[in-house]
């Protein structure tokens, strides 16, 4: 991935349509679809994860040289977790209502494959510009996604948008969409047309499927859970 | 005070970890393509599950409540289970041979399992007391087990079925998940 030389401009753009971490990468699906039952706290953990990221990349960046490569993993873990619960202090003080329905899923962007597949892929490799726009890039395009996400489920599900009525809908609302069968259905949709749009064959698996090269864990399962996978 | 098998239904049916809660999504995705890898992941899990909550409910309640250091929780519950794991593995490989080559593979993944992290900090959120919270733990694991398995299932018959092009792969893999998940929509107000 990483051989050919990209522009700053690329850098930055590629999180948000061409390696789209959630669309096209599909990293991060439990905050994704755990969160999104309205658009509102879509762009809210999408925010989160984009401060987090941005902070654990600047710092794995600045200390990638110092971090020894076999206590990388809990280094970039501490790193990554610090960063979650500032942010937790932030939202708690400033932004008390989004802290609450964010609830639990606030503390678990420290175990968002995105953050830490960034870290290991992407931080610990290049120098901390480039660190830098990777992570507001990769943010942006997660926020994006989020945002669409809880666009459609808020929409057909309550009826709203941004917390305002829609006519029509509001007097129907699909109840199913913010429940958690809708949030798998429409991801599965919006994948599906993600995938029309650009013409590609939709990837055939998730995780494990996506070659050892990218997979955080390459080095300690040595490509054996693919197999069994 | 909810009682232990409430408790442990709960997180096991109505509350399950994947199918309501969302924890756990990327295993649940990844490694629910054949049965004996769905159950031995599961197994991994709910084993790993009960030995962190063994380990950082004193840790929480014995080091960082009386030292008003609530708010390190994160910190010091992520690197317990990356460590935890780490040992598991490494006494199961000396141990039990024959365990650790059907779990082994699926140990080092658990690390970044949010269902792991989820279930500790839910845990203390919920103030359950340690007998509670072990149960819990084993609800959890349990139905993620049970999740991954039925999924495992519903998956083997979905690789025959003719789809279109655009859904094939992970879209197809969504929507049966989403109707996997309507099943379980079926045990909710099951304990009022």
């Amino acid at each position: 991935m990483a051989e050919k030389k990209r522009t700053p401009a690329q850098e930055f753009s590629k999180g948000i349509i061409k390696e789209n971490p959630t669309l096209v990468m599909l990293l991060g699906m439990c905050p994704t679809l755990a969160v999104t039952t309205q658009a509102m706290n879509g762009i809210g953990m999408g925010l989160a994860t984009t401060f987090v990221l941005l902070g654990s990349n600047i710092v794995i960046s600045a200390l990638r040289k110092v971090i020894p490569d076999k206590v990388r993993i809990p280094s970039f873990i501490v790193i990554i977790a610090s960063f979650v619960t500032l942010i937790g202090f932030l939202l708690e003080g400033f932004v008390p209502s989004l802290y609450d329905s964010l609830g639990i899923y606030l503390t678990l962007i420290t175990v968002n494959c995105i953050i830490f597949g960034r870290a290991e892929m992407f931080a610990s490799k290049h120098g901390i510009g480039a660190s830098i726009l990777d992570a507001l890039g990769m943010g942006l395009g997660f926020t994006l996604a989020l945002f669409l996400m809880g666009s459609v489920r808020e929409i057909l599900g309550s009826g709203k948008w941004l917390g305002l009525a829609i006519p029509y809908l509001k007097d129907t609302p699909m109840l199913l969409f913010i429940m958690p069968a809708g949030g798998f259905f429409t991801l599965g949709c919006i994948i599906a047309a993600v995938n029309k749009l650009a013409k590609r064959k939709p990837p055939a698996e998730i995780a494990c499927g996506q070659g050892c090269g990218e997979c955080p864990h390459a080095d300690s399962c040595g490509g054996k859970a693919g197999e069994t996978a | 005070m909810k009682t232990l098998i409430v408790i442990l239904l709960s997180a096991m049916l109505t509350d399950n970890f994947v199918l309501s809660k969302f924890m756990g999504i990327c295993p649940f995705l990844g490694v629910s393509k054949k049965l004996d890898s769905a159950s031995g992941m599961g197994l991994a899990v709910t084993f790993v599950m009960i030995c962190a909550t063994i380990v950082t409910y004193p840790i929480h309640h014995g080091i960082l409540v009386p030292a008003h250091l609530e708010y390190f929780d994160t910190v010091v519950f992520i690197l317990v289970i990356a460590l935890f794991v780490q040992i598991v593995e490494t006494v199961l490989k000396k141990t039990i041979p024959s365990l650790y080559k059907s779990l082994g593979v699926y140990l080092p993944l658990i690390t970044t399992n949010c269902a792991v992290l989820g279930v500790t900090v839910l845990n203390i959120d919920n103030s359950y007391g340690f007998l509670q919270s072990i149960v819990n733990a084993l609800g959890a694991g349990l139905g993620f087990m049970l999740a991954l398995v039925i999924f495992s299932g519903v998956r083997k018959k979905l690789e025959y079925a003719d789809i279109p092009e655009t859904f094939k792969g992970v879209p197809a893999t969504l929507i049966a998940a989403s109707i996997v998940s309507v099943s379980f929509m079926g045990f909710s107000g099951l304990f009022g």
